[in-house]
């Protein structure tokens, strides 16, 4: 093993011209791959987040439409205790209503949440942006469009009340903007127990969950429906976004196709320029094989050249990659500054970039190292 | 004495469609220790005799045998083994490594043997760097020596391990006289010491006269066989 490889790195060492070539084309190669795969990915996690890193990923609601569920501190426990996966949980009682402030009446959706843990989904504070959040019962913080429509403003007392008869009285402590128009022309967040007294109830109407591994949602919102009786349904953002769901799957078969050709024209780039170097050292192979090097060694040289090219190509090419990603985000970005994409670097994608890398080098190797295995001695001394 | 090398009935066809036959059922076999040579015009059979004698290549019909083996029995493998331990080839042209040093092109068929080079076997590639007269250039890449320098260094390259067969192939063809005579001075010398057995090529008359004996070769027959005192 010791000599074949020897003989490699000299090889690669004495032909500079030739194995920078080859290196440039796996550096350059690889790091396409590597920028194209991180972009696709960082696109895509920008437009889950954008989507659902907001928003309830799996919810738990009552069969009936704005039906109550009971007793779910229990059920919350139950999830809590048995569900792996699950990175933040909140309660809410949601109902439509009407508020008024003088004359000026307007549908709105009151949200009641446990604030602690909606944090957690909705990220509220950040989106407050004049007053506060609720802090007292029967204090409210409203959406920044409906307060807009009805010229409201902190400190204003609003009456709420719906057909069935209940009503009561909230003022407003502070106005949020969470980034979606509708959001906010309609939402009004309190604490759970306002919304309570307000529909005379102690019951809440579903339970908003968020997972750790969002595409894996559908999967857990199936391990918690069976957790928990019939009477509760369980629904996930997959099954209410398949249009964004079809929309990604196109991107990663895309973005694969593109990562295989690159792989692809880098296997034949290195082939082709090794199949020359064995046409090259034609002599040298004929030579060592006359001394006593047998067949599989002569094949070994050529197999370790790609080896080596592919381990240090590889690594030149992943450093590109991650640079040019890097540059990107610092270069293309949003009016704001921010990057037009937020890459995010993936170790195993990486790694598996430097597999690749390595494996599609040797590879390309096989052919000349054929060649250098069948090569006959007689041949190139009898030719000269 | 047992001979080294024996050739028996050998004959050696080129080409598959039209045929061209260049050895004819030849005999010959050496003793150990003595320093051969083989002459005639080209085309005469010399070289490829040479190469089948170093299981370079394989005759027709007939048999080798080195060391009483039959080397037309022996595998892929054991045929390359062999080589790099029994037997030293130096060629018309050097075809020393040009990416490697003149030491290490010595060292090489140790490289070959995937022995480790322990400090006895460094010892002797710089004694045989010595003999050949190329401490000056030892660390010199291949290339940037002279020709006489790379033949000289293609012959401690063929002796490096300790071979029982030496086959040269017109080692000087490509050397002024005076080299070339220093040259077979060399081989001379090397040949009484290491008691390797020699057979060497040549188209030179007034060589083939200084060794043990000369086979002259006549459109792939031995035409003469003359053994000297």
């Amino acid at each position: 093993m010791k000599f074949p490889f020897r003989i490699a790195w000299r090889f690669l060492k004495s032909g500079k011209g030739q194995t920078i070539l080859i290196l440039s084309g796996i550096a350059i190669g690889i790091s396409v791959q590597v920028f194209i795969g991180l972009l696709i990915q960082g696109l895509q996690s920008s437009l889950v987040d954008s989507t659902i890193g907001n928003a309830s990923q799996i919810t738990v609601e009552s069969q009936e439409n704005n039906g109550e569920i009971f007793n779910y501190q229990e059920k919350e426990e139950v999830i809590g205790n048995n569900v792996e996966g699950i990175t933040e949980m909140s309660p809410t009682l949601t109902l439509p209503a009407f508020i008024s402030l003088e004359e000026e009446a307007e549908s709105a959706l009151i949200r009641g949440f446990d604030l602690e843990k909606a944090e957690g989904i909705y990220g509220f504070r950040e989106k407050i942006i004049t007053g506060r959040l609720p802090e007292n019962s029967a204090e409210v913080a409203v959406g920044i469009g409906l307060a807009e429509n009805l010229e409201l403003e902190i400190g204003d007392t609003l009456e709420v009340f719906n057909f069935e008869g209940d009503q009561g009285e909230v003022v407003i402590a502070g106005f949020f903007d969470i980034g979606v128009t509708n959001l906010n022309e309609s939402w009004i967040v309190s604490e759970i127990e306002t919304a309570q007294s307000i529909f005379q109830r102690d019951s809440i109407t579903a339970i908003e969950i968020q997972v750790e591994k969002v595409f894996e949602a559908d999967r857990i919102g199936e391990e918690v429906q069976a957790l928990l009786d019939d009477d509760v349904k369980v629904t996930n953002w997959k099954d209410a976004n398949q249009d964004l769901l079809s929309g990604l799957q196109g991107q990663d078969i895309s973005s694969i196709m593109i990562q295989i050709f690159v792989v692809v024209a880098v296997v034949l780039g290195i082939s082709s320029v090794l199949a020359i170097s064995v046409l090259q050292r034609s002599k040298q192979i004929g030579i060592l094989k006359a001394m006593g090097v047998n067949d599989r060694s002569a094949s070994l040289i050529f197999l370790f050249q790609g080896l080596i090219l592919g381990i240090i190509g590889g690594f030149i090419g992943i450093a590109l990659g991650l640079g040019l990603s890097y540059s990107f985000m610092i270069f293309a970005t949003n009016p704001d500054g921010s990057p037009v994409v937020e890459i995010v670097i993936n170790y195993n994608f990486i790694a598996l970039s430097f597999l690749i890398a390595v494996a599609a080098s040797t590879l390309a190797a096989l052919i000349p190292a054929k060649k250098s295995s069948k090569l006959q001695p007689i041949e190139v001394i009898r030719n000269g | 004495m047992d001979s080294i090398l024996t050739l028996e009935n050998i004959d050696k066809v080129y080409g598959s469609k039209i045929k061209t036959q260049v050895i004819f059922d030849l005999n010959l076999s050496f003793q150990p220790g003595t320093f051969n040579s083989i002459i005639g015009q080209s085309g005469s059979g010399k070289s490829t005799l040479l190469n089948i004698m170093g299981t370079l290549d394989k005759p027709t019909k007939g048999k080798v045998l080195v060391e009483g083996r039959d080397t037309g029995a022996l595998k892929k493998n054991d045929l390359a083994k062999l080589r790099n331990e029994a037997i030293g080839f130096v060629f018309q042209f050097h075809y020393l490594l040009p990416e490697f040093t003149t030491l290490e092109n010595i060292l090489m068929p140790q490289w070959v043997k995937n022995k480790r080079i322990e400090p006895e076997i460094q010892r002797r590639a710089e004694e045989l760097i010595e003999v050949v007269g190329l401490e000056k250039v030892k660390n010199n890449l291949a290339t940037d020596m002279s020709g006489g320098q790379q033949q000289r260094a293609a012959i401690a390259r063929a002796l490096m391990n300790r071979p029982r067969i030496l086959l040269a192939d017109e080692p000087t063809g490509n050397l002024d006289s005076e080299t070339s005579n220093s040259i077979y001075r060399l081989l001379k010398d090397i040949n009484k010491e290491f008691q390797s057995t020699f057979i060497v090529i040549t188209h030179d008359k007034k060589i083939a006269e200084r060794t043990d004996r000369i086979i002259e070769l006549k459109d792939g027959k031995v035409y003469t066989d003359v053994t000297q005192k």
